[in-house]
């Protein structure tokens, strides 16, 4: 089993910082695994909440959140200002769901620092592995109960 | 529906706590006139009907059926089925039956670890043998069946088609007659709709005096006498009415009380709990990671807080099974 299970990463990433540190890993050819699917968003503070659960609904093995560095990187100023008062409680409350703190990561990744986003990819994608998949739908499957 | 002929009435209640069926009795005057236009062919809390009244009757029988409740129990899917096959029109009534409500809270447990709780870890149970209920017990006289809990609590619309859905624990009365006055009306809106509540949220109805909302510290309910005047989020109360769907005249927070969140979330928001989230979390007056996260560490239980009325129906619907 462990040697087949390939995790599927969802990363939400800001436009301006974190896509194009990933953008720029791509054109550098940093290696990085083919598990992360990015999906590009204005801003990190336009990451909604719900977007991570419905990642993990989903089928996501683990889910990414990335924008500019506080306090000043943000293109619209404190977007990332959002991220860093809603995140904290999305993790306690995906704890409270029973998903493991490991499946989620959120922090910041500047548009310089491609080889950091390399990096974040293969150790998360590595972390997410171990955990084994999350598999979410069959909370609802059973018949039964 | 002829013209003439009375409109055939159930109503029944599967997991709740009975404040629905207050509710309807709420109506005060106004139900004598629901009994002149309607007769009432299933209520099992305030008349003496069987099950196997419901089961003679042809399919189809009832015009409408108020279903509140939600589905703990094999009983509860039951009577689910049963009840939509026997009724033209079924309505989610209340919290329970729409969203899971209270009962659904469940669903950060599972069945196994809420009986070992209830019937042995309680420190009032006095349960020496360590007795749980079974589903089947032998008995001289034979075999005593009582229904299955399932572990995982589930809305009406999870187990069965519904045509209408009407929020609120409970609805409130004038809500209520609303509903009733647009099914006598036969003015009843597209398959599917959430009725008897208001397009817009709490906030909307909410009186108080709103200025920015900067929180610098979360209180839980009993750690502040709250200012009878201004919002209560801004003082630093989670209060869900910027996630929650308007229609009860904003009650709670006319009597000092922060809005729960029992009509559910507004239109077009796919998950309440992380929408409250969002809203209470991104007026966090904190301009550093480690400030924030200390003064979002005031809430000390978001899935109950965020997900008070509507787990079930969440995205996630529950805490995973099979790894506490």
């Amino acid at each position: 089993m462990a040697g087949t299970f390939e995790p599927r990463i969802i990363a939400f990433v800001c436009n301006w910082c974190t896509y194009t540190a990933a953008d720029n890993a791509g054109v550098s050819r940093l290696e990085q695994p083919p598990n992360v699917d990015v999906i590009r968003v204005m801003c990190s503070g336009r990451i909604e909440p719900a977007f991570i659960l419905k990642a993990f609904a989903m089928g996501a093995d683990g889910v990414i959140v990335s924008g500019c560095h506080p306090p000043g990187d943000c293109y619209y100023t404190n977007g990332n200002y959002k991220t860093f008062r809603r995140m904290p409680l999305v993790e306690r409350l995906l704890e409270q769901f029973g998903i493991e703190k490991e499946r989620f990561h959120w922090g910041w990744i500047s548009g310089a620092e491609a080889i950091k986003w390399a990096q974040l990819t293969h150790e998360f994608t590595e972390r997410v592995r171990a955990l084994g998949p999350l598999n979410w739908s069959r909370q609802l499957e059973s018949k039964e109960d | 529906m002829a013209k003439k002929s009375k409109l055939k009435l159930g109503l029944y209640w599967a997991a709740s706590c009975g404040g629905c069926e207050i509710a309807v009795v709420e109506l005060r005057e106004k139900i004598l006139l629901l009994d002149e236009a309607a007769d009432i062919l299933f209520w099992p809390v305030a008349m003496d009907f069987k099950v196997k009244d419901v089961e003679a009757m042809p399919d189809g029988h009832m015009d409408v059926c108020l279903f509140n409740g939600a589905i703990r129990t094999s009983e509860n899917e039951e009577m689910a089925h049963l009840l939509r096959r026997k009724s033209k029109v079924l309505v989610a009534f209340g919290s329970c039956a729409y969203e899971g409500c209270i009962p659904g809270l469940a669903n950060l447990f599972d069945k196994d670890s809420i009986l070992r709780r209830v019937y042995l870890e309680v420190p009032t149970v006095d349960n020496p043998r360590g007795v749980l209920p079974q589903p089947a017990t032998h008995l001289p006289e034979g075999e005593v069946e009582i229904p299955r809990l399932y572990n995982t609590v589930k809305t009406l619309g999870q187990v069965t088609d519904v045509d209408y859905f009407v929020p609120g624990c409970p609805p409130q009365p004038h809500q209520i007659w609303a509903v009733v006055e647009a099914i006598l009306g036969g003015k009843l809106p597209p398959k599917g709709s959430v009725v008897g509540a208001n397009e817009k949220t709490v906030c909307d109805e909410c009186k108080r005096l709103r200025e920015e909302k900067r929180i610098k510290k979360f209180y839980r309910y009993h750690e502040i006498i709250p200012d009878p005047e201004h919002c209560l989020l801004e003082q630093g109360i989670v209060c869900a009415g910027p996630a929650t769907r308007g229609g009860c005249g904003a009650l709670c927070p006319q009597v000092n009380q922060p809005c729960r969140g029992c009509y559910g979330p507004p239109p077009n928001v796919m998950d309440q709990g992380a929408a409250l989230l969002s809203a209470v979390a991104s007026v966090v007056d904190a301009n550093s990671e480690e400030e924030a996260a200390r003064i979002v560490g005031d809430i000390l239980d978001p899935a109950g807080t965020f997900y008070r009325f509507g787990l079930p129906a969440s995205t996630l619907h529950r805490a995973r099974l099979g790894n506490r």
